[in-house]
């Protein structure tokens, strides 16, 4: 069975709407991409779709409260809210630095989640 | 401390410390950014989503890292700066420059210098310039101050949350909010057409089932202490609200994210002249003010989607300071506007940053940033010399949300003599 599916490239700011043909479930055409980045994307998007995310963590004893943060790759897009969920009790301690892990394998994904930015101690 | 500069540049955001890295590389050795948070980085430390960077780094960074990486590279050219300073005021004295700023260890003081770089940014469309009815109550935020909020401050604004305005901060902060646990009942857009990216709508709306709402807008707020509900309905094509499409929405929090605008205080008490369409200071091809030694970059002289592209801007801004100073003791007596070439824009282009060109100053090509003022597709954006078309480019899609560039080349501006404007404008294929 022959399926279309009507995509925004999310890769960069052009935006490019594509077009990915699916036989069977299997992915056979992906066009209207501008770069190779959009085929992978229009690709993975239908079968196997993920999302960094950026969020934040509480932070004791630094001059912000706060420490934003971020999966070091791509999880699969279903697992997004959880990992929110489990950064709702992760606490670290100034100072943390921009790459340090505040949380390994997120969720049983196998992704550490990383800081993005310093806190120094108050 | 030390009161006489080279260059003194406003603003230590991405545009500020892109600009003062450049001036420095240019061999500006006495220059001294003045930044009024108690960090360097500016907007950028609380846009904590990724996607910065893609044209600079050629890799996806948060906003936080961006702004490290111009950070680092200031630190390693110690760039001299002052945090938690406010500038107060600009004015001339002759070639000179006097920058009025305050600080607690400094108290007030007046600074004298050759060349400033404006690079204060923008802020937000607030409330009060949006003409919506209802009461005051609490619990109506422009969308940058929740993000300011959430990311940088922990505190969530809010459970359940409306959203006036589909640009860039309103979507990222539709997002944001569902990731802390609120609930986005939708984002409503006056426009017939999103003012942010295809991608933010695609990864901060449909990813998580927030609809949005084209040409529609807030008819009243309910809650007199604290919101308790809006009311959006659908507009006409002359935006006004069309009877009997009323929708009511409960909820205790409502964004706004209804455009931003250059913050030029500073550049209007100066003198700079000011364009009516972008707010921010009218820029010849080295992107020098009408104040002659007073450059502008970023969002401060026009309002940007990309970081990327507001950092190359800020070190062109960067290097034209520094040859100003190098030119410091020249006789500039024949440097007059009138050997500028106005670029008039027409025809669906709502403007251009630079306005005008000199010739004789530009290097061999001079990129030219436009928007559009509705949405365009498969159509051409040409510059016509007199009768003569110049530049034809063909664009597959153009919207106001996305700012557009073209190159102009010196050999098409110094050709002919006795020129004093090009025009550019959209043409249909």
């Amino acid at each position: 069975m022959t399926e279309t599916r009507e995509l925004i490239c999310i890769n960069c700011p052009l935006g490019c709407g594509l077009t990915v043909t699916l036989k069977d479930k299997e992915v056979v055409k992906v066009e209207g991409n501008t770069c190779p980045k959009g085929e992978a994307y229009g690709k993975k998007e239908v079968t196997d779709p993920t999302r960094i995310v950026t969020s934040t963590v509480r932070v004791s004893g630094g001059v912000l409260p706060v420490v934003s943060v971020k999966t070091a790759s791509d999880i699969p897009k279903g697992k997004i809210m959880d990992c929110a969920e489990a950064l709702k009790s992760v606490q670290v301690q100034a100072p943390v630095a921009a790459g340090d892990v505040v949380l390994e394998n997120v969720c049983g994904t196998g992704v550490s989640v990383i800081a993005t930015k310093n806190v120094s101690a108050a | 401390m030390k009161n006489t500069f080279d260059l003194i540049i406003v603003g230590g955001g991405p545009a500020g410390l892109a600009a003062g890295i450049q001036a420095k590389k240019a061999g500006v050795e006495d220059l001294l950014i003045l930044e009024r948070d108690h960090e360097l980085g500016g907007i950028l430390n609380q846009c904590i989503h990724n996607g910065f960077g893609l044209h600079t780094f050629k890799e996806e960074l948060t906003g936080p890292e961006y702004a490290q990486r111009y950070i680092d590279q200031a630190m390693e050219l110690e760039i001299p700066y002052k945090l938690n300073t406010m500038v107060l005021d600009i004015a001339r004295e002759g070639n000179e420059k006097i920058v009025t700023i305050m600080n607690r260890e400094d108290g007030l003081v007046f600074l004298r210098t050759k060349a400033v770089i404006l690079a204060m940014g923008c802020r937000e469309r607030p409330r009060g310039a949006l003409n919506i009815p209802g009461y005051r109550p609490a619990g109506i935020y422009t969308a940058g101050t929740a993000q300011r909020l959430v990311n940088m401050e922990g505190y969530m604004p809010g459970r359940e949350v409306v959203i006036l305005g589909s640009g860039d901060i309103g979507l990222i902060m539709a997002r944001r909010m569902t990731l802390e646990g609120a609930k986005v009942k939708v984002v409503a857009e006056l426009m017939p057409y999103s003012g942010g990216l295809q991608r933010n709508i695609v990864q901060c709306l449909e990813d998580f089932h927030i609809p949005l709402k084209l040409s529609h807008t807030v008819v009243d707020i309910r809650g007199k202490e604290r919101v308790t509900g809006i009311t959006i309905a659908q507009v006409d094509e002359n935006r006004k609200p069309i009877p009997g499409t009323e929708e009511f929405y409960s909820c205790d929090t409502l964004l706004l994210s209804c455009g931003l605008i250059p913050e030029n205080e500073l550049s209007g008490k100066l003198g700079a002249r000011l364009s009516p369409v972008t707010s921010g200071p009218v820029v010849n091809e080295s992107l020098e003010t009408s104040v002659e030694g007073v450059f502008a970059c970023g969002n401060v002289l026009h309002v940007h989607d990309l970081v990327d592209y507001v950092s190359e801007e800020a070190g062109r801004a960067g290097s034209h300071a520094a040859e100003y100073i190098r030119d410091w003791d020249k006789d500039r007596s024949r440097d007059n506007k009138e050997n500028a070439v106005r670029i008039q824009t027409e025809g669906g282009i709502r403007y251009s940053v630079p306005q005008m060109i000199r010739p004789e100053h530009m290097e061999d090509t001079v990129t030219v940033r436009f928007r559009v003022g509705r949405v365009f597709q498969d159509v051409y954006v040409s510059v016509y010399r007199g009768e003569e078309r110049i530049l034809h480019k063909k664009r597959r899609k153009m919207a106001p949300g996305e700012m557009e560039q073209l190159v102009l080349k010196k050999s098409d501006l110094t050709a002919a003599g006795g020129l004093d404007k090009i025009v550019m404008k959209v043409e249909e294929a």
